[in-house]
């Protein structure tokens, strides 16, 4: 469902990413790991349709489509969800009404009516249960004043409210304690479904002890150096990344 | 696929939508401002020997006065001598019911969204239409007699209630006040009277939709609220414009008193052209609004939503008279394209343990610059006086400006002064996360902006705070996709 084929993305000039090539079934967990600059996040952000960053070569076909001649909000409404890994606070505008909006505007896309009034709030009501949300942070302005772990568990919620086919998770991990770790987790595996593809981003290990990722991809100075399954990540969390630096890039 | 800066500067570059003219033929007088086109005015309007009186003082006192530069404002020079200063569209003077009312105009509220035959039956509104300098229309003033309520146009009043206007006029702005106050004192043609009398509550919005059309007609118009003891009253001003070459002055006058336990809030939209790219032909918005807290426990709210005109110099103040009386001010500023905005409020406390709430939202984007000017001035004997004042900036793109002078001047040392102030720009990376989620650009500035003036537009009365938001969208959109 996904497809990137050497993809060259550079910001300001300054190559980021030197020719990526990963392809994600559908349905399918793939997870990115690497150290702190090595390009995780313009990866998430290129894919979302970011306009600072450039890309130089490659494609991304995404059903079929070229994903870069779209724009960022079309990628969403065609399914493509990131998380953020620095959610954005929006003064004054609730979450409610931020979710309602763009849920509504995902579902005009698809040539659909807007979501009823009482149909969405017991779609919110489960959701938020899902990720067991308190009641107060869904009428509050988004992200304003949500502490760090608020505002991850927040982006999980938008996730799990506007159904997304493809779900890039950001470092959604960084932030959240051990507790929340779980819930958000949880929440994560009950949205995984044949339909809904995911690639989760992070730096480190914990985090695919509870999402169990089919595929671990490595990335080191803006190319995938390594690719495994799940054990990968262990392999990593007891040696680090700095072997990876140290070592010819194949 | 445009850029988010493009995007904004497209945005910030809409054409103005209510950009239309009514031919309607007009009786007016020549260009030019003597003693003698005073005198016509005033005879014009039937009106008894008092008031060509004080227009003729203010006039001459007009004369000793120069014309103001201090605010942040720039603009070519005024020619006071080709203003016309009387215009009244003159197939009807005075109507009893719509059907009387050019269907020109009429249709001129339509294409605005006003229809008045719907607001009149739905919204339980009452409408003084005020249209070139004479009132046309003045609605559901029956029903607000049973309650002695007096709803209707100055000139009216003027001839009605010449007690009620004796004793009020220039209680609250004296002619020698300013510049634009003392020329609209000598010359003004029209505007809303209204006094709510002891003990009694408005029981609708009482509103006003103020338009300028015939060309080079300087607008003057002179608005005047009392609420007698214990009365309470929410009037509600709007106004667009149609598009004209010209720059147009309007220099109106507003005088709120609200007596002993006496409540006034005061809403405007203002929405007049602002002028092509190059700031050309849009109005120049010189208003003098003022309120009375003369009375004790009494209250005034000023809440404005101010999108258009080329040039707006306004400062809606309160004077705080009465002890335990609250003076606030909401305000919305947008500035884009060439325009400029220095607006604010004066809280001038008086009296004890007096209260004044200042929220000022300024945007910009364009070339607009915004500024807001506000004084808080505690006297002597004003004890326990308290103000909160929060001006917020936010700015569109990177050739607009945003600009705070904050003025304080405190005379007696139990005053508590708040003072909060932020300026943040729409960020790309705000408008990129609503796009993640699947919302337009232009869907995500305006969500952005509207929810950046949240705290005014709750201010506002339920069916304006609606057309508020719809307004600041409309203001923002652009030809994006
Ligand atoms: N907009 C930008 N302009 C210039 N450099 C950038 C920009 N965004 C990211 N970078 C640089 O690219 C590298 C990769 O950043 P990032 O993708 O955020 O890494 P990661 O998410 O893996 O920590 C870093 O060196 C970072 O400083
Ligand atoms: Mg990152």
């Amino acid at each position: 469902m996904l497809e990137i084929r050497n993809l060259h993305v550079s910001a300001n000039n300054k190559p980021i990413l030197r020719g990526i090539t990963l392809t994600l079934k559908k349905g399918e967990v793939h997870s990115i790991m690497g150290p702190n600059g090595s390009g995780k996040s313009t990866l998430a952000q290129v894919l979302a349709g970011r306009e600072s960053y450039e890309v130089t070569a490659g494609e991304i076909m995404y059903d079929g489509k070229n994903l870069l001649d779209m724009a960022p909000e079309d990628r969403a409404r065609e399914g493509v969800f990131m998380a953020f890994q620095y959610p954005v606070e929006i003064r004054g505008v609730s979450n409610m009404y931020f979710l309602r909006a763009a849920l509504n505007s995902i579902r005009k896309y698809r040539g659909e009516d807007d979501v009823d009034a009482m149909d969405f709030l017991s779609l919110v009501r489960n959701k938020m249960k899902l990720l067991q949300m308190d009641d107060a942070l869904i009428n509050r302005a988004v992200n304003e004043g949500f502490s760090g772990g608020e505002k991850k568990r927040n982006e999980i919620f938008q996730l799990a409210v506007l159904e997304p086919r493809l779900a890039i998770l950001d470092e959604t991990d960084s932030g959240l304690d051990i507790d929340a770790l779980k819930i958000v987790a949880e929440g994560v595996n009950a949205l995984r479904s044949p339909d809904r593809t995911f690639l989760v981003i992070t730096h480190y290990q914990r985090l695919l002890n509870h999402i169990v990722p089919d595929f671990v991809h490595v990335l080191a100075e803006g190319r995938i150096v390594l690719s495994g399954d799940k054990s990968l990540a262990f392999e990593l969390e007891e040696k680090g990344y700095s072997w990876l630096e140290k070592e010819p890039v194949g | 696929m445009p850029t988010e800066t493009q995007q904004i500067h497209e945005l910030a570059n809409q054409e103005y939508k209510y950009g239309f003219y009514t031919d309607v033929e007009a009786d007016t007088v020549p260009p030019g401002l003597n003693e003698d086109i005073i005198r016509v005015i005033s005879e014009k309007k039937g009106e008894p020997e008092f008031m060509l009186e004080w227009r003729l003082r203010a006039f001459r006192h007009w004369l000793t006065l120069e014309e103001p530069h201090w605010a942040n404002v720039t603009y070519p020079p005024i020619d006071y001598q080709s203003i016309i200063y009387y215009s009244a569209p003159s197939k009807k003077q005075t109507v009893k019911s719509l059907e009387e009312i050019d269907p020109e105009i009429l249709d001129t509220y339509r294409k605005l969204g006003i229809p008045l035959e719907e607001q009149e039956l739905l919204a339980g509104v009452a409408v003084d239409a005020v249209f070139d300098s004479v009132s046309v229309a003045t609605t559901f003033k029956e029903k607000l007699a049973e309650l002695g309520i007096i709803f209707c146009s100055f000139s009216e009043a003027v001839r009605n209630h010449p007690d009620l206007v004796k004793k009020y006029l220039g209680s609250v702005v004296p002619y020698t006040d300013n510049f634009f106050a003392c020329l609209n004192s000598a010359v003004f043609t029209d505007g809303s009277f209204c006094y709510i009398p002891k003990g009694v509550r408005c029981p609708m919005e009482l509103s006003t939709y103020f338009r300028i059309n015939a060309a080079k007609t300087g607008q003057f118009e002179r608005t005047l609220i009392v609420a007698d003891e214990g009365a309470y009253v929410s009037y509600l001003e709007g106004c667009t414009a149609p598009m004209r070459d010209e720059n147009q002055l309007h220099a109106a006058v507003v005088e709120l008193v609200a007596l002993d336990n006496a409540e006034i809030k005061y809403s405007t939209i203002q929405n007049w052209y602002p002028g092509d790219d190059e700031g050309r032909g849009g109005i120049y918005n010189f208003v003098t609004k003022r309120g009375k807290c003369a009375g004790v426990n009494s209250k005034i709210s000023w809440t404005q939503v101010e999108t258009g005109s080329a040039i707006t110099w306004k400062y809606p103040s309160c004077i705080l008279m009465g002890d335990n009386s609250v003076g606030e001010f909401y305000s919305v500023a947008l500035t884009k394209k060439r325009q400029q905005a220095d607006t604010g409020t004066k809280m001038i406390h008086i009296g004890k343990n007096t209260r004044s709430t200042i929220v000022s939202k300024g945007i910009s984007a364009g070339f607009g610059q915004n500024t807001y000017r506000g004084l808080v001035k505690i006297l002597g004997g004003a004890d326990n006086a308290r103000n909160y004042t929060q001006c917020d900036s936010m700015l569109l793109g990177d050739k607009c400006g945003a600009h705070t002078f904050p003025y304080i001047e405190i005379k007696n040392s139990t005053a508590q002064m708040e003072h909060e102030a932020s300026t943040s720009k729409i960020g790309e990376d705000q408008i990129f996360y609503c796009q993640q989620r699947g919302l337009s650009a232009e869907d995500a500035i305006s969500m952005i902006v509207n929810g950046f003036c949240k705290e005014v537009f709750k201010e506002l009365p339920m069916e304006f705070a609606v057309e508020a938001q719809k307004l600041l969208s409309i203001s923002l959109e652009g030809s994006v996709g």
